[in-house]
């Protein structure tokens, strides 16, 4: 079972308040782009096995979309952060670097 | 034009707590810029309470102002009051980005009363409902069972239930299975 903060209520609460959105961050390539690229923006997600950046929703709250940085063997929850932004902010990588040095997500370490 | 009637038409169950249908709420949905001072003001001559800030409630006369999001408010009143309200607030708030939609009768609302009303929420609902987390300022969304609701204290040991109507009667069923009598937990009460 997951604890998770909302950024937008401030609410500490347990996972099934939240739902599950998929992976975070991913940068869509429509009209005009590669095939190759537009493959990888539809079906090519990472499935690591430690730190991993998600989307959840708020979905028994506020209603809100946010992100959170987690560890998928350890479910520990390193933190979470608005929706408005296209990668995780310093902190959030800061916090992760303390517990995990030397991580690697995507392009972001 | 036919006649209102609340979900449950004010059904009731006694146990280890009250459980009560409270019958026909105004309640009218207001979302907008919370911050700006023409919201502030809106509010304020609508309802004569402040904006409430997250996660709190404000209440003046017969009105309460709930914070339901960054941009939402949940403004309670007497059932005809709700579209007076929506005026008040259109009035108001012309020009700026906003919605006021009276909801009233897309609710159902309940009250759950007693000493043991802390106990029969927290057996449904994954939220800390000790004295000392939860208190008459509050306003907290979330589950119970397996809707959606928002619930805040009406008054001492009162807790009100918000959800939408098309669950009102699966809200009441389970708020009568947990408040039935012998299931005293007496951890928070």
């Amino acid at each position: 079972m997951l604890i998770l903060d909302c950024p937008y209520c401030g609410v500490t609460a347990e996972e099934t308040e939240f739902h599950g959105g998929g992976e975070a961050h991913l940068k869509r390539f429509g009209p005009g782009s590669s095939d190759e690229d537009f493959e990888g923006y539809l079906f090519h997600r990472e499935n690591p096995r430690g730190v991993h950046f998600e989307r959840w929703r708020h979905v028994n709250g506020c209603g809100k979309w946010f992100h959170v940085a987690r560890d998928t063997a350890t479910l520990e929850v390193f933190g979470s952060y608005s929706a408005q932004v296209t990668e995780p902010p310093q902190e959030i990588r800061d916090a992760i670097t303390a517990k995990r040095p030397g991580w690697r997500w995507r392009e972001f370490a | 034009m036919s006649e209102a009637v609340s979900a449950l038409a004010g059904a009731g169950f006694d146990g280890i707590a009250r459980v009560e249908e409270a019958g026909q709420v105004g309640m009218v949905t207001l979302r907008g810029d919370l911050d700006s001072a023409a919201m502030v003001k809106a509010v304020k001559t609508a309802t004569d309470a402040a904006v409430p800030g997250q996660r709190a409630i404000t209440r003046a006369g017969g009105y309460a102002v709930a914070w339901m999001s960054p941009d939402e408010l949940l403004i309670t009143c007497d059932h005809d009051k709700a579209d007076a309200v929506v005026n008040s607030l259109a009035k108001s708030l012309a020009g700026a980005q906003f919605l006021a939609v009276n909801v009233s009768d897309a609710r159902a609302v309940f009250d759950v009363s007693g000493a043991q009303a802390r106990d029969v929420l927290a057996k449904l609902m994954p939220v800390d409902f000790s004295r000392a987390a939860f208190g008459p300022d509050i306003i907290r969304r979330s589950r119970l069972a397996q809707v959606p609701a928002a619930v805040w204290m009406s008054a001492d040991d009162t807790f009100r239930v918000v959800c939408f109507r098309s669950v009102a009667r699966y809200l009441f069923d389970v708020l009568c299975m947990a408040a039935q009598d012998g299931s005293e937990v007496g951890v928070l009460g």
